[in-house]
């Protein structure tokens, strides 16, 4: 039998390479999604196979990645993606968001600022923010090239003419660098004013629809709006209930089936720094400790 | 109070454990084998093979065994090895009118040179359920007989010399080999990459959609001029030598469509072509496959294009059950930061909906 060897970071070396090209052409166009030959990868597509392939390519022995889902380090997916490069490329791991060099997420950008030097990869399912108004790639693509977003535009000007606001709470598009129009996944529109002038570099891989693109650090990026409309984040008015903190995007956790409900960090990192700095939020009696499982 | 979502380290681990008990069943059962597999299961490795695009009987029969007989899991096990394996180059193209024809059937003609082949064929049998099989059945020796040494020529070949079907394109020895798992595939594409997508495609979904053109959704009028099963030999001409070296054989599944075309202001009415190539025997897929392959030529042969099945991007972008599968069952995954934002957006709307609900009477009242 054909017994498999695997490379450092599961990816063969050609393969990196051709990732890698994909990378910096992304990087220099902002905003401009980058067609690559996206690999078959042991988990299936749509479970963040292109965050993958492209932390495999940037990965080197000295990082240190850091894997979140939903902003939190637990979730079972971001276990099993750490899980997987602790493996395959035996690089340290990390919760905290500061420490990480690398960080690969998948719905969320994290609460603390990301410094220089750090890399953040994003998950994305579906990368065209024109998709849902055009199905075809070959108009959309013709439509980018163009610089044609009108199209987006009416879509969001309906929005408002039906409901009085864009009824658009996740996957809310940007514009990158004054140019391209481009969907951040679907981060809640919370976390867009992040991306901008970051001074981390952000990629993001989209593994099904074989797509890379990116923000290099300190590039404008701009959520679309209108002068009489403009951008607002949305986070659920309370403070969390665990850290106390009055900036972070809460999770609606429900208690009991009587309506019973408490709002805490999705970002699990931010949420236990701030705890162990002190902070109590109105759930918080005793220092937080991690609850033993079972 | 809040329960923390920890542990979910050991919840995977446990997960694991469980399948790997469940996939193993009842232990006083014998365990299968991969022969066992193999070779009475063989029409369900032929089809992770094809899917898969990985010629090997043992790793499919392991990846059907690793998958609890679930084939499109099983194909994907197959498809992430594949992804690792180093590329040497490509065979010289199979010659499948040279093949050792095990089953040769034509509906367009009563008999054909080499004659009709009836081969191993569920076609005639009556679906009735054998209860003799359910245990220790000893099937008769097949009947034997001299092979005949005529030739079986392609169908479509002896239709070609009376040009009354297009010829099939000319190779380009020199051409590339397009390859969609090597670069990224765009669109349009050409033919070659389209049959590579169908080649790999789900059999489900290109049954359902060569079905539709059967049924009048961009309909081709489809004969079945030819499906032959058998073995062909496969040559590879390696870079330092100048002669094709025979690898060895693999058995294969080769369906040709003729369909009709009306011919156009430079071409003369004749009969086109839909093709179809499978690893083993895979009759309703390469079948299937033909179907569609002609269906989306319609935009090459000035046909307009109205259904599904003729819709090139639609096609491939959705054929794909590895991709179809995982994006699919994605939805399994948490989302609840973005279910929190339309939460949000929900509550926001339906409040000023109400809202807007309780002024409109006093405004009547006004009035």
């Amino acid at each position: 039998m054909n017994a498999p060897a695997y490379n450092f970071a599961y990816l063969d070396e050609q393969t990196k390479r051709m990732i890698r090209r994909a990378i910096l052409k992304a990087i220099a166009i902002p905003g401009y999604q980058v067609p690559f030959a996206s690999r078959e990868m042991p988990m299936p597509y749509g479970w963040g196979t292109g965050g993958v392939q492209v932390t495999a390519a940037i990965l080197g022995p000295e990082d240190v990645l850091k894997v979140i889902d939903q902003g939190s380090d637990d979730t079972t997916n971001a276990i099993s993606i750490r899980k997987f490069f602790g493996k395959t490329a035996g690089v340290a791991t990390t919760t905290s968001t500061a420490d990480a060099t690398v960080i690969q997420t998948r719905h969320r950008i994290p609460e603390a600022p990301l410094h220089a030097g750090q890399v953040l990869v994003y998950q994305v399912p579906i990368p065209e923010p024109l998709r849902f108004l055009e199905p075809r790639e070959t108009e959309t693509r013709r439509m980018h090239a163009l610089g044609e977003y009108g199209l987006m535009h009416v879509k969001l000007y309906e929005d408002i003419a039906r409901f009085g606001h864009i009824a658009t709470s996740y996957a809310y598009p940007v514009k990158v660098n004054a140019r391209y129009v481009m969907d951040p996944s679907p981060t809640p529109k919370f976390d867009n004013p992040k991306m901008d002038n970051c001074p981390a570099l952000q990629l993001f891989g989209a593994g099904r629809e074989k797509r890379i693109y990116a923000i290099p650090p300190h590039t404008t990026v701009v959520s679309l709006d209108f002068e009489d409309h403009p951008f607002t984040r949305y986070r659920f008015d309370a403070p969390c209930a665990l850290c106390g903190a009055g900036d972070s995007y809460l999770d609606e956790i429900v208690t009991d089936d009587k309506g019973g409900r408490m709002f805490v960090c999705s970002d699990t990192d931010y949420c236990e720094s701030r705890q162990s700095a002190g902070h109590r939020g109105s759930e918080s009696a005793a220092p937080h400790k991690e609850r033993a499982h079972g | 109070m809040y329960v923390a979502v920890k542990g979910g380290e050991r919840a995977i681990e446990n997960a694991h454990r469980l399948l790997a008990h469940e996939r193993r069943g009842d232990r006083d059962v014998p365990e299968l084998s991969l022969a066992q597999i193999s070779e009475q299961l063989s029409l369900g490795v032929d089809r992770v093979m094809t899917e898969g695009s990985l010629y090997d009987r043992e790793l499919a029969a392991l990846a059907i065994k690793q998958a609890r007989g679930d084939l499109i899991e099983a194909i994907f096990l197959v498809r992430a090895f594949r992804a690792t394996l180093p590329r040497f180059g490509a065979t010289e193209p199979v010659d499948t009118g040279a093949m050792q024809v095990r089953r040769r059937v034509s509906s367009t003609f009563k008999d054909i040179p080499g004659g009709q082949i009836l081969g191993p064929t569920f076609d005639y049998t009556h679906r009735l359920l054998d209860p003799q099989l359910a245990e220790g059945f000893a099937p008769e020796a097949p009947a034997a007989g001299e092979a005949s040494a005529a030739a079986t020529p392609r169908v479509t070949d002896i239709l070609g010399r009376d040009g009354l079907i297009e010829p099939s394109p000319v190779s380009e020895a020199d051409a590339p080999v397009g390859d969609l798992t090597r670069e990224p595939l765009n669109f349009p594409a050409d033919r070659d990459l389209r049959l590579q997508n169908l080649a790999r495609a789900d059999e489900g979904f290109l049954l359902a959609l060569g079905y539709s053109s059967q049924r009048g959704y961009g309909r081709n009028h489809p004969f079945a001029g030819e499906i032959r099963f058998g073995e062909v030999e496969v040559e590879f001409t390696a870079e330092d030598a100048d002669f094709a070296v025979p690898l060895g054989s693999i058995a294969l599944t080769e369906c040709q469509m003729v369909n009709q075309f009306k011919g156009s202001a430079t071409e003369a009415p004749c009969f086109t072509r839909g093709y179809g190539l499978a690893f083993g025997q895979s009759e309703r897929k390469t079948m299937s496959m033909a179907l569609v392959d002609r269906s989306l030529r319609a935009r090459e042969l000035g046909e307009e294009v109205t259904a599904p099945g003729q819709d090139e991007e639609f096609v491939m972008s959705h054929s794909d059950n590895v991709q179809a599968t995982g994006f699919v069952e994605h939805l399994k995954l948490p989302h609840y930061v973005d279910f929190q934002s339309e939460l949000g957006l929900l509550r926001k709307l339906r409040k000023e909906f109400a809202e807007a609900n309780e002024m409109q009477p006093m405004q009547e009242a006004a009035e």
